[in-house]
């Protein structure tokens, strides 16, 4: 440990299901440190069953989520030199999903929303290949940065202390999702049925999620609000409508 | 004992990076009844973290390359010691999993005619590397995943394997528990595919996630199968070495290949003082050369920076000891003064974004300071090259855990091809093995009770060894003796201080109760954390030469007679034995290809 090692006081909450409460502790700290290298001296030192959940500790996996003095962040991006030494600095988990133990949350409520989501079809496969240009694939290209951290699901108030809006709901990480589909230059059929049956119009874009999103990825500007276009042109517009009616034609795109 | 959840399987894939998402989907597709167990929940993978991308022959930016100079630079890369038949099979089907993935809705860069881009990367002669920026790993898992959801897979999330179990010689599943509820799960299976990665955890100083504890070779040892040549462990050439607690953080190869160079604490680009003898004739040795290749690779050698990963790393070593490093103990990789800013951004946005965020520091206008890191073994299971099966009849192995594939040093890129030919390969092949089964293998009663009983065992002591300690202490004595730069006489102390730990470990403690503590996690993974220590190093002693990931300071040179044999590791009674067997022949049509000139 370098010499600017200072002693850090944490708050962590502890408990499960049943329920728990903070329980403060002192832990060596550096300020070139991150949370998650505190809470892993915590672990190996004062309290070898702490829960929390982690895997690369570098950003890319999307495991660490939690609300830190408040705000949601990944526990191995969050630098202890953000805080002042004397700060104290609260550690709890994510509020939006079920507690398992500690910090660790139950998100499998978004992998069953990852399963409704149609496969990706593409048209077939020409003799010499696809072709697609980098400037049509940049947009999706971002969605795909996507760690799934959820941090943009557990901060969306459609769902965020509204349990009974989760099953009709499939929020922000997974419209991204559905406008990947949409927006694939080779897909062979359009999501905007299936993304309007997610939940699309529980959104009203306060722009929550875009704004914790560790990857800083434009999720509202960029999908949600465009998707929402293409849902009102697909589905609400009467001429469309009316047009669709009198040719009897099935849009091979939905 | 109580009877536990169990579950009946055709196939059970363990682990869900690149090669068990893969296989599990190939496994499906045949028909087979498929479950997919994995440590951490689906998607965070270590393959996750893989950076520069997937290396395939499909000539895309360089017309001139095909499978054979693929195969021969693999071939050369792992100092000739690799699997011949492995390394053709995956430089002949990597660019198909390549397309197939894109077809899955893998977004590659593209060319300016819309093709797939292809990256250089080091010890490939040609730009071969399928990419998406700097995050090719999250986009193949990500793929991979939400195609697997879409099939006939059972995922077990946060479920850890203790061990496998067998009828007679044969698998019949493997003991499992959840690590949310602490209960244990038997699955039944006929074919077990291992896909667990690899075991950067055995060091202080990896670019691994904590799930890299060599569970899949210490699983495939004790059930009777053999591991080959355990010694090649890769040391990146360059992962972050500061702030102290980024340590290890890899820096993706794709910095040199898109024009970033390595320097000294004089500002010298040093690599061109570090050429070795064998890759001369291909290596420009001036600047010049070496800068006009980025755009002329048929009329100018590779730039030094990009020697294979081994020869780097090495180098980095000896200027360091030298005492040229940088202020923290590596060297300076400066893409900064070498590209435009817009197309650092573009090209390496997860290196900006981590050096920002974890170094205060902006890669478009500083060096980086990089320093090796254990980053890959090349040791694992020894299979069978078309088949992917162990001798253990029904136990497979893909991936970082199998063998053979690269030889004593893996070319980067050739990784995560390698998850996807191999991957696919093992679904295939354990399906037909699992179908072609009239019966289930029973499960063994007495093996299950055993083992949970070892599991449980660290609860009921008052007093004992902290998991968490045992681990650290033996990551320093992997990253203090059995390092870098290898002596007998420092891998003699250190097999004595891994039986030490070993006895240590059998009086671990743990506190708490069994639901998701991380401390119980720590403490089931020391056994196959320790087994696989001890591998390496017994193998590392064993080989006296210095060759590719495996560089001895008592035998500095290349010997040979050890081009010639696979170091083979088995289990006889409770301890671990070494011996050779020979490298399989390549047939002469293969020998051909490194006779022309480059």
């Amino acid at each position: 440990m370098a010499s600017t090692a200072y002693t850090a006081r944490l708050r962590v909450w502890r408990g499960d299901a049943s329920g728990g409460d903070f329980v403060d502790y002192e832990v060596e700290a550096d300020p070139g440190e991150v949370v998650l290298d505190v809470i892993h001296r915590l672990q190996a030192e004062q309290t070898g069953d702490l829960a929390v959940r982690w895997n690369c500790k570098a950003g890319k996996c999307g495991s660490c989520s939690a609300e830190i003095n408040g705000l949601p962040r990944l526990m191995c991006m969050t630098r202890m030199a953000l805080f002042g030494e004397d700060q104290v600095v609260t550690v709890a988990p994510m509020r939006t999903f079920p507690i398992i133990r500690d910090l660790v949350t139950d998100v499998s409520y978004n992998y069953e929303k990852a399963k409704e989501i149609p496969e990706l079809e593409l048209v077939p496969r020409p003799p010499e290949g696809y072709r697609m240009f980098q400037q049509d694939i940049e947009r999706l290209q971002e969605f795909h940065k996507c760690i799934e951290c959820f941090m943009c699901q557990n901060v969306c108030h459609v769902i965020r202390d509204h349990e009974e809006n989760k099953p009709a709901f499939a929020g922000p990480r997974f419209f991204l999702k559905y406008a990947d589909l949409d927006m694939h230059p080779l897909s062979a059929k359009g999501s905007t049925s299936a993304v309007r049956d997610a939940g699309l119009g529980y959104c009203n874009i306060t722009k929550c999620c875009t704004e914790v999103c560790p990857e800083d990825i434009h999720i509202t500007d960029n999908a949600i609000i465009p998707m929402k276009e293409r849902v009102v042109d697909k589905h609400l517009d009467p001429l469309v409508w009316l047009g669709n009616k009198i040719t009897r034609r099935k849009d091979s795109r939905d | 004992m109580a009877e536990h959840e169990r579950h009946d399987l055709d196939v059970l894939v363990v682990g869900a990076g690149g090669a068990g998402l893969r296989a599990a989907v190939e496994s499906a597709n045949a028909g087979a009844k498929t479950g997919l167990v994995c440590k951490s929940l689906l998607g965070k993978a270590h393959t996750v973290m893989a950076e520069g991308g997937m290396a395939a022959a499909m000539a895309n930016v360089w017309p001139e390359d095909n499978w054979q100079v693929h195969f021969r630079d693999t071939m050369r890369g792992g100092k000739m010691l690799n699997n011949w038949r492995m390394a053709q099979l995956h430089a002949q089907e990597a660019p198909d999993r390549v397309y197939e993935l894109e077809e899955w809705g893998a977004l590659f860069d593209r060319t300016p005619d819309g093709r797939i881009l292809q990256r250089d990367f080091g010890g490939h002669r040609y730009a071969r590397l399928a990419h998406i920026g700097d995050r090719t790993g999250l986009e193949l898992i990500r793929t991979l995943q939400h195609h697997t959801i879409h099939r006939a897979v059972e995922v077990f999330m946060e479920c850890k394997v203790l061990g496998l179990l067998k009828d007679g010689d044969r698998i019949s599943g493997a003991l499992a528990y959840w690590r949310e509820q602490g209960t244990f799960v038997v699955f039944a299976a006929k074919a077990v595919i291992l896909a667990t990665g690899g075991a950067g955890k055995i060091y202080k100083y990896t670019s691994n996630s904590w799930e890299g504890t060599g569970d899949g070779h210490a699983l495939a040892l004790w059930a009777g199968a053999e591991l080959i040549d355990m010694e090649f462990f890769q040391l990146h050439p360059t992962g972050m070495i500061w702030p102290p607690s980024a340590r290890g953080i890899l820096v993706t190869e794709g910095v040199r290949g898109d024009g970033g160079v390595l320097r000294n604490s004089e500002g010298e680009r040093f690599m061109f003082n570090h050429i070795p003898e064998y890759f001369k004739a291909e290596t420009a040795d001036s600047v010049d050369e070496a800068d006009r290749w980025y755009d002329d690779h048929v009329n100018n050698r590779r730039p030094p920076e990009l020697l294979p990963r081994d020869e780097v790393a090495r180098a980095i070593n000896a200027e360091v000891k030298a005492g040229r490093g940088s202020p923290h103990g590596g060297a300076f990789l400066d893409i900064a003064s070498r590209r435009p800013e817009e197309y650092i951004k573009r090209r390496l946005p997860s290196m900006y974004h981590q050096f920002k965020h974890l170094a205060d520091v902006d890669i478009t206008k500083e060096a980086m300071e990089v320093g090796p890191t254990a980053h890959y073994i090349m040791g694992g299971v020894r299979v069978d090259a078309d088949t992917q099966a162990t001798v253990v009849p029904g136990l497979y192995a893909a991936g970082e855990v199998s063998g053979g594939m690269h030889g004593a040093n893996r070319l980067g890129g050739n990784s995560l091809s390698d998850l996807i030919v191999f991957g696919r390969r093992a679904g295939e092949s354990a399906a037909k093995y699992a179908l072609g089964l009239p019966t289930q293998p029973t499960v063994d009663q007495t093996e299950v009770d055993r083992l949970t009983t070892e599991a449980l065992a660290p609860f009921g002591r008052d007093q004992g060894e902290n998991p968490y300690t045992l681990h650290q202490d033996l990551q320093a004595v992997m990253q203090d003796l059995v390092g870098i730069i290898r002596v007998e006489a420092e891998m003699r102390e250190a097999l004595e201080r891994i039986e030490a730990l070993k006895n240590r470990a059998r009086n671990v403690r743990v506190e708490g109760h069994v639901q998701y503590n991380p401390g119980w996690g720590e403490a089931t993974d020391l056994p196959a954390l320790l087994a696989v220590a001890e591998c390496v190093t017994r193998a590392a002693v064993e080989r006296k030469e210095s060759r590719g990931g495996h560089t001895r300071d008592d035998y500095p040179t290349t010997d040979p007679m050890w081009s010639r044999v696979n170091n083979r590791l088995t289990m006889d009674g409770d301890g671990i034995v070494v011996n050779q067997i020979p490298l399989p022949e390549m047939p002469d049509d293969l020998k051909k290809l490194f006779e022309e000139a480059f």
